[in-house]
Parts: structure tokens; sequence; C-alpha cells
């Protein structure tokens, strides 16, 4: 996408869970495969040559479903677990090599996390929650007070400084998880599941309000779910993981149009593409259109009724007024039938 | 050959008593060494043991059961707790076993607060490390179960009779709850919340003291109150190595068949157990106040 230096690195990771793993390693990178090396070697493959560069201030989701090893993955990039092999950077530092203070430093300046389920300690308020992470860093108190309400206020939990977190509902205590992760100032963030816990209309709430502060903030969001209509909706790049493996790593569009394999085809089947297409991804070379223009970042549903209105069908694409592309309806509805359905012959 | 299945094939009579013998000196011996070090060692805990009964036993009785209502109060919040505590001071004192309760009284407070400053150190200790907790362990079985007059022996050949030994046999006994509570309440602790303090770059101390400790408190709270109880059991035992207190007449009244001074006196301590395992239960219960409110 860019040509910066990647804010975090992941470089040919493998994780193996057992009594030695570091024997059997070689018969992973031999090519022994999950089930062989589980029935063979009793060793369990967490991952396997993980290869993801992310970008800075973006939301990178990793998706997957339960066992793909996503929670396992987000855990290594502050060493909560540690590597059977590979390299980790994030700013250009190398994290397995860090000693034991670099390493809090880390976790306490650089990166913040919220967790599935939220992790908060129960015998401390709302306010002392947030204050946590400041507490940790040192922040003498009146300051971390000061910050930690802001915090509060931010993510809407204004006037319950005092509550417990035993006293909230689920979703306000995902809320006081994000306001104490985003209080340290860490530049990125990790969210492990971080939304998958609460019910979906609560769900939606919280995605609208990290989308919010990200226009803000412009954080490192690293984000697992294994949600695919979460992941579409708020990330800027995608990596599907299957069986601690990554299948596809690349912005949603493609891989709504260029899914890499039968997996992904298939996984991609039940999403509703009018809400998901852009028309950046459908958009040909500017030509002949009449219709009234449409912005590239605008989904199938959002331009249908421009589309239609055209007398040709076809509409320019323009930023500020200067015409990318064109897009015509016949693309628009093309776009909605997922591919591979066409002759769904793929098992 | 029979005789070899139907006796134990033990070791003579002369054998053996040649090793208790042995082991009885070599002990003897120790003690003779040491015991004076030993006893300088323990000094300072006599000196505090003394003044503390001195206290309790020198002051104006009024001021003695103000003192304690305020603690009671404070560790209660209740006025039934606190009315009560009033009364049985009172009564014990009407029956003329001020002097005897107040001694035990300051014992037990000793006793307790030993064991809590040795036995919480070493929950965490035990919580921290799987090697310490597989070899403490034993060692709590072992003071649990054994019978108290088991160890009274060496203790006496140590350090005589006295407050000192007593002390120690109560705490020898009243040790275990804490330190096994302690440690337990410890690894009790939710592993997302520790995830989320390692997470958030927290160091050893800053878990132990910022997570661990006051999530494990209920649990701590309930090792205390073990502690206290079991103390309390001991008293008519320590006094019959010169621990002076409410096990005395107890123990009198045992030899001479005084059933009323018995009862009596067993009454007092039953009121003594009675308040400090309310107070230091509803104590415990308020400190974990946060999990009570109601999550739906």
């Amino acid at each position: 996408m860019s040509d910066e230096e990647p804010k975090v690195r992941i470089k040919e990771l493998y994780k193996i869970f057992g009594d030695n793993p570091k024997a059997a390693l070689g018969d992973v990178r031999g090519g022994m495969t999950k089930s062989e090396l589980l029935e063979q070697k009793s060793h369990v493959l967490g991952l396997r040559d993980i290869n993801l560069d992310i970008p800075g201030r973006k939301i990178q989701v990793i998706m997957g479903l339960s066992g793909s090893g996503k929670s396992t993955l987000i855990r290594h990039l502050n060493r909560l677990i540690e590597p059977t092999s590979g390299e980790i950077w994030v700013d250009g530092e190398d994290v397995l090599a860090m000693n034991e203070k670099a390493l809090r430093d880390l976790r306490r300046f650089k990166m913040s996390m919220v967790f599935q389920k939220f992790g908060l300690l129960p015998h401390r308020t709302v306010q002392e929650n947030v204050e946590y992470g400041l507490g940790i860093q040192g922040v003498d108190a009146a300051e971390a007070a000061e910050r930690a309400a802001k915090w509060i206020v931010r993510v809407g939990l204004a006037g319950f400084e005092g509550h417990y977190p035993g006293q909230l509902s689920g979703g306000m205590q995902q809320r006081v998880g994000l306001a104490r992760a985003l209080a340290t100032d860490a530049e990125i963030l990790l969210m492990d599941e971080a939304f998958s816990a609460l019910d979906p209309l609560i769900r939606t709430d919280m995605q609208t309000i990290l989308l919010e502060l990200q226009e803000e903030l412009h954080k490192t969001i690293i984000f697992i779910t294994h949600d695919l209509d979460e992941a579409l909706r708020i990330g800027d790049r995608i990596a599907i993981l299957r069986d601690g493996e990554i299948i596809q790593a690349s912005d949603p569009q493609d891989i709504l149009m260029n899914p890499a394999d039968a997996y992904i085809t298939d996984f991609i089947q039940d999403v509703n593409r009018a809400k998901v297409v852009r028309m950046r991804s459908i958009m040909g070379p500017a030509g002949p259109a009449q219709g009234a223009p449409v912005a590239p970042g605008e989904t199938i549903e959002e331009a249908l009724q421009k589309l239609h209105s055209a007398p040709d069908g076809c509409c320019p694409v323009t930023v500020d007024g200067e015409i990318r592309g064109t897009v015509g309806i016949d693309a628009a509805i093309r776009a909605l039938k997922a591919p591979g359905t066409a002759s769904a012959h793929y098992s | 050959m029979l005789d070899f299945l139907t006796e134990f094939p033990s070791l003579g009579r002369r054998d053996l008593s040649a090793l208790r013998q042995g082991i009885d000196e070599s002990f003897r011996t120790f003690s003779r060494a040491y015991g004076e070090q030993l006893e300088a060692f323990f000094n300072p805990l006599l000196k505090f043991l003394v003044w503390f009964q001195d206290l309790l036993t020198d002051a104006p009785w009024p001021l003695v059961i103000l003192v304690i209502a305020a603690l009671t109060w404070f560790g209660a919040r209740s006025w039934k707790i606190t009315g009560g505590t009033i009364i049985a001071f009172l009564l014990i004192g009407i029956f003329d076993m001020w002097e005897d309760t107040m001694a035990t009284l300051a014992m037990i407070s000793v006793a307790t607060f030993l064991c809590i400053a040795i036995g919480i150190p070493l929950g965490i200790l035990m919580a921290r490390w799987d090697r310490a907790q597989a070899l403490i362990t034993p060692v709590l079985d072992v003071m649990q179960t054994i019978p108290s007059f088991v160890y009274l022996i060496p203790v006496v050949m140590l350090l005589g009779i006295g407050k000192v030994p007593g002390l120690l046999a109560v705490c020898i006994y009243a040790l275990p709850p804490i330190v096994r509570l302690t440690n337990l309440g410890i690894r009790l602790v939710d592993r997302e919340v520790m995830e989320a303090a390692e997470a958030f770059g927290a160091s050893y101390r800053q878990k132990l003291f910022g997570v661990q400790i006051p999530l494990a408190l209920p649990n701590i709270f309930a090792g205390v109150n073990q502690t206290i109880m079991m103390a309390l059991s001991m008293v008519v035992i320590a006094s019959m190595i010169g621990v002076q207190g409410l096990g005395v007449p107890v123990l009198r009244a045992i030899s001479n068949q005084y059933l009323a001074l018995g009862l009596m006196n067993g009454l007092a301590i039953v009121a003594l157990a009675i308040i400090f395992d309310r107070v230091s239960q509803t104590y415990g219960k308020r400190l974990q106040a946060y999990r009570e409110t109601g999550r739906e």
C-alpha cells in the first residue's frame, strides 16, 4: 500500500505447543500437517510460517474461526506467548531480543490491549480501572485521574466513574476496557475478540465508537475477530487465518473480489455484498457517463439510486471533482453475485 | 518360620532404647548448647507479650471495654455485634474472670499477629513457586495433625516452661490455615485479570500488591479467622506449660472436677471465639463489597 516501514512486522513466525516444540519444528518445516503432527508427535501446531506486515495508523483485522490461532498470534506481539521460532519487529525494534525491562516498557508505553472477557479488575471502580495502565507507567495520581476521566467521557461512561465492573453490563464493561487501553496513549492497540462477547446491537455500537475514535486518533489497531461482517466493517486490511496459517492478507475489497481459495470463497458467501463492495472495486476506466458522480468509497447500496437514474446506466467516479473512472449498473449487479457461485463446483 | 510372619521382625528392645537415648541425648546437648541463645532470640517477643498483657490488665476496665467496643465497631460496623461484645465482657468481669481473659486476649492477639506476619509471606512464596508449595505443604500437614503434646516436649526441653514456649505451641498449631488460604487465594485469582495486568506491563510487585493480594483478601481473611479460632482452641493445652489465662482455671477444674468453674471459663473462651469470629468475618465480607453489587 505504501512504501513506509510497517509498524509491526511478523516474519516466519512458528508456534508449536508441546513438550519439545523445537524438535517438532523441523517436522513442521518439512511439511507435516497439523493433524499429522498431533497424531505422530503429540504436539499442537499453533502458528505456521506467519508473515505479515502491519501498516501504521490503520486497522489490521486478523480473522479466523476458533482454533485458527488468531488469539495465539496477537499474544506474540507483546510476548504474552513466546514463539517457537521467527521474528517480530515493532517500529524497527526486535521484540524477541528485548530483555525483561524493555519488554515491560513496550507493554507499558507502546502497546495496550483489550480482551474478549474484558479482564477488568473487579475490586477497582471504573475510574480506578481506567487509571490502571497509567499507575503502572508511574504517572502521578492527579494527572492519571484527569486523563482517565477524559477517556471515560469519550467512551460514553460519564457518571459511572464510581461503579464497580460487576455493576455494569457487558457492553459498558468493554467500554471500560477500551478506555483503559486508550488512556495509556499507546500507539498500538491490540484487540483480542474485543466485541465478540457482546450481543449484536451492542457490538455494532462498539464498532461505531471504535471507528469514530480511530478517525481522530489514527492508532495502529490489530483487531482479532471471527466475524466476517465485523472484519469488513472496520478493517483497513484483513488477514485470514486457518489452522495456524495465513491464507490471504489483503484489503477487504480485494478479498471480496478475488478470494484466494475455495475456503475464503465459502467464507464470503453469505456477506451482504451491496453493503460492502465499493465503487473503486468495480469501476472501469473513465468513459462516457451521464449519471451523477459517485465517490470511490461508496458502497453499491449507497450508489444504486444514482446508477439507476442515470440515463445510460453509467456514473463517473470522482474525487474532488476529478474523474477517476466510470461505473455501470451492470457491473454493480454483477458484483452482487459472490465469485465462485456461477458454477459452484468446489467442495 | 511362622514366628517371622506373626511377629513383626522389629528392632530389638536394646537397639531401640539405644536409638531413643541417642536422639534424646543429642537433642539435650543441642538444647544445652543453644537453649540460651534461643531464649535470647525470643526475648523481645516475651517482653512484648508481657508488656501487652500488663497493659490490658493494668488499664482501667471501662477503658479496655471501650477500646474493644471501638475496635469491634470499626471491624464489623454492626450495633448487634458491638453490643454483644460489651455485654460479654461485662459478664466476664462480673464472674471474676477479667484478668485471665485479658491474659488470654493478649496471648491470642500476639499469636495471631505472629501467624499473620509469618503466614502471609509464606503463602505468597508458595503461590509464586510450585517448588515452595511442594516443600511447605507436607510440613503444614504435619503441623496440623501431629498431637500438640508431641511437639510440646521439644519446645519445653529447649525453652522451658513459660509464655514463649506456649506462644510457639499455639503458633505451630494455628499457622497452617493462614498459609494455605493465602496460597489458595492468590492461585485462584482470575487468569484473565492476571493476563491483563501482564499485558499492561505490571511488574511482579505491581501484580502482587495491585491485583493478587487485593483479590485474594477474602480468602486471606478466612485464613486469619481460622488461625484465631485454632489459637483459641489451644488455650487449655498451652496452660499446661505455664501460659496464664483462661486455660489455667479450666485445667484446675478438670483435675478437681469443678463443673461450674470449668463451665464458666470455658464459656468465656467461647465468648472470645464468637467475638473474634464475627468481627473478622464481617470485616472480611466488607472488604469484598464489590462482589455483592448485583450483576444481572
